[in-house]
This record gives C-alpha cells, structure tokens and sequence, in this order.
C-alpha cells in the first residue's frame, strides 16, 4: 500500500486519478481503518487529506454562509460555539455518532463518502441545504448533498474526484433546524430511522421547510412533499398529520434485525412530526 | 512499500520509528516501542480498550495509522502515573475494586483523565456518557463511575 500526503486538493486528485488499484482518501478514518481491517478493502493507494491547508477550518464567510473543511471532527463541531447556535440540528446529528474517541477523528464528509443510508449526519445536511465542492480530473464543481448518495456504499463521485469542502448555508433569521434518531438503545448504535428538519418562520407560519429522512431506503431521502405539508401552515394538527403521512409514503425501507418495514415505515412517521415541531420551536427562538 | 519513517512525542518524549503504513497506531505502540499498556479489544474502534490521546484528543489507536501520528503528540496509560506515584484516578480504581481482568482500565483511565481535564466537576451521567465508547465486561461499570467521582473530588479538593 502506498500512503500519500498530498498538500493540494488538486494533487490528491491527480494521484487518485492516476492510480491503477484500488484508491481510498482517509480523513478521519472511522469507517476505512475498519474496511481495511476486515478486509473489505485493501487500498493499493491511501491519500491522506489531512495535511491539506484548510482542511481543520470552520469558517463563517461574510454572507453568512458556513464552509467546513473535509477534517472538521465532530467534537470540534460541538466545541464550535457559534456554529452550534446556528445548526444545532446538523451539529446534534453528528454528535451522535458513536463515542468519545470516535467524535475525535470522524468528519461528516466522511460519514457522507461511505454512503450508508443510516448516516446520521447526513439527513440534517441535506435538510440544511448543504453542498459540497468537488476537484476532479475535470475541474471543480458543486453539488448538492443529496445528490452524492446513489445507494448503500456508493457516491456519485466518479474516478480522481474528491470532496474538498461542505457548504452549510447562511442560517438568516427565524429559522431552525433538528435531527433526531430512532435506536433501540441510549447511545452508540445506527439509526433505524433518522429525521433531519430545517424552517423558516414569518410570524408563526412556515415560509421554507426542508425534510430529510435516513435508514428507510437505499440513500437518504429528501422528501418534497413533507416540505409541501408545512408550507404555508403553522404547523397544526391537519399539517403533522399530512407531514405523517408524506414520510410514511416515501419510506422504501429493508427488514433487518434492527427494524421491520411496518415498524420503520411507523417511527419516519413519528420522527417527522416529532422533529418537526422542535425545529418549529428552534425557529421561534424557544 | 517500504517502511515510513516517523517521529512523534509519546508522553512528552521524542520518538522515532520505522513502520509499514498499513501498521495501525496501537501496532506501532506494542509492537515498535514495547508500549503494551495499550491494549487491543476489538480492532475496529467499538470498545476502547486502545484509547490513547492525541493532541489531548481521545482516539482509538485502533482506528489510526502509525504514520498519521508523525507531528503528533501521543498520550498513553504510561504516562499517566509519576514514576511510582500512582495518578489519583489509578488510585481510586484501586481502591473502588473498578477493575478486573483489567483489559479495558488503561483506555478507561485515559479517557477518564482526559475527561476530568475537560470537566473537574462532571455529574454521573456526564461520566456514563463519556465512557460509552469504553466497554467493560467484568465489573458492571458502576465501580468504575464511582472510582472517577472519588477522583474527580480529591483532585478538586487538591487543586
């Protein structure tokens, strides 16, 4: 295996592109040590992008707007105080994911490269309406985070491409997002089902909603018609009730030992709606 | 491909080594420098027993390479106690019984310190959840939430 340290993203891109085995970019590690491990995968060239100027910053640009670098760990999330105010909800998704040690080197880039329909931070992106750039062999562009998962373990990345940044909009004013997971225990599990939730208020009624839901189907989803339930309502009963009904309808969930179809198709129900109302809350400042 | 050339601080010395870069951070510790108070659960970062710090971060050097660790500084449960003076948090693991066959204490006590340096003053649950990634299978955990309690007040008192 050859390890690389690339100091551009563009290099990183070149060597991958360039490679004729089998490539893997490692960042915080969390899910490719452990393929490695069990011999799911044994990269013939890793490329730490770590060493890349930037890749530890969370910066606030002067619209607003948010960019994370691809090596921002999830504790260093949680430690961002100002961040944390504005996206609580992306900033709870993320914290969840697995222990102390784990929050201390995982990225959320990462946890959306590894493609699981179960990753926790990735509902609360796309709810947030995050994008991510790419460099490739081609040049840069920009996409949004629900267009990179295509299914479990794969990306819409193509050959030398690689993520060189996440963009999380400007919050702006009465507006609030929330995530929340459905595990059988109190930590350190995958969701059996996820919600993310991102509005915006005008006096009480919702101008803009966002609703994305993890672990029922083969990638994350973001649901239009939940956004189509609670635009326009002030999130009454007849609205939750359709908000309900339009997760349970999108959900195209598996049967594992984790959760039936019936009982996953149930709690994205339940979630949405629960979800939904704390991001309502968040967004009246409560 | 040959091996890497590293060096890195591994409690507050400067180190050196050679190894292959597909050598896990934890290999490197038992293996290359004959520090084995690290110790090896799982492998894939779910039960801490390798947890060491890094920059005063905790991680599972399980879950990192050796090469990732060139520039580094690198805590371990060796040094944790001063020469024979035990640190107050193996002290009261002693004295708590919070420990068994021992597998799991250096990772606990690790990320236990780290924690305490965080928070001198955390409640239980705040304990309980940091330690989440720390399994244990001998002592049920509560001997090890009142040990780092007792700790964390005669450190507070000693402060």
């Amino acid at each position: 295996m050859n390890y690389h340290t690339p100091s551009s993203f563009s290099d990183a891109s070149a060597i991958a592109a360039s490679a004729k085995g089998k490539t893997r970019f490692l960042a915080g590690g969390t899910d490719v040590l452990v393929q490695m491990r069990s011999d799911i995968i044994t990269p013939d060239d890793l490329i730490d992008i770590k060493q890349i100027q930037g890749v530890k910053d969370i910066t606030k640009n002067k619209d607003g707007s948010w960019t994370l670098g691809i090596a921002v760990t999830g504790a260093e999330m949680s430690e961002h105080a100002e961040f944390k105010k504005a996206w609580p909800g992306l900033v709870e998704a993320t914290d969840l994911i697995g222990s102390t040690q784990i929050q201390g080197r995982a990225t959320i880039v990462g946890n959306l490269c590894n493609g699981s329909p179960a990753a926790d931070s990735v509902p609360a992106q796309i709810a947030a309406g995050a994008t991510v750039s790419i460099i490739g062999p081609t040049g840069e562009r920009i996409m949004a985070v629900e267009d990179i998962p295509t299914g479990p373990s794969k990306t819409s990345l193509v050959h030398g491409e690689l993520i060189s940044a996440i963009n999380v909009p400007a919050r702006g004013e009465n507006a609030g997002d929330a995530y929340l997971r459905f595990i059988p225990r109190t930590e350190m599990d995958i969701a059996v089902v996820g919600c993310g939730v991102s509005l915006r208020l005008d006096n009480g009624t919702i101008t803009e909603a966002r609703v994305a839901l993890g672990a029922v189907a083969p990638k994350v989803l973001l649901v239009d018609e939940c956004s189509k339930a609670l635009i326009g309502t002030k999130l009454d009963e007849t609205a939750l009730k359709k908000l309900r009904q339009a997760a349970e309808n999108a959900c195209n969930p598996i049967n594992d030992k984790r959760g039936t179809i019936e009982f996953r198709t149930e709690v994205a129900g339940v979630l949405a709606v629960r979800t939904a109302k704390k991001a309502y809350n968040r967004a009246q400042g409560k | 491909m040959s091996n890497m050339h590293v060096t890195a601080k591994v409690n507050g010395d400067e180190v050196e080594f050679l190894c292959d870069p597909r050598e896990t951070l934890l290999d490197v510790l038992r293996d290359r420098l004959n520090l084995t108070g690290t110790k090896e659960g799982c492998g894939t970062g779910d039960c801490g027993a390798c947890t060491v710090t890094i920059d005063d971060r905790l991680v599972c050097s399980c879950l990192m390479l050796g090469v990732e660790a060139s520039g580094k500084s690198v805590g371990t449960i060796e040094g944790m106690a001063e020469g024979d003076i035990l640190h107050p948090l193996q002290k009261k693991f002693v004295e708590h019984a919070a420990l068994q066959c021992g597998i799991c204490t250096p990772g606990i006590l690790v990320a236990a310190k780290n924690l305490l340096e965080k928070n001198p003053d955390p409640n239980e649950e705040e304990i309980r959840y940091w330690l989440a990634g720390n399994l244990c299978r001998c002592t049920g955990y509560d001997k090890i939430i009142r040990a780092v309690q007792d700790a964390a007040k005669e450190m507070r008192e000693a402060s």
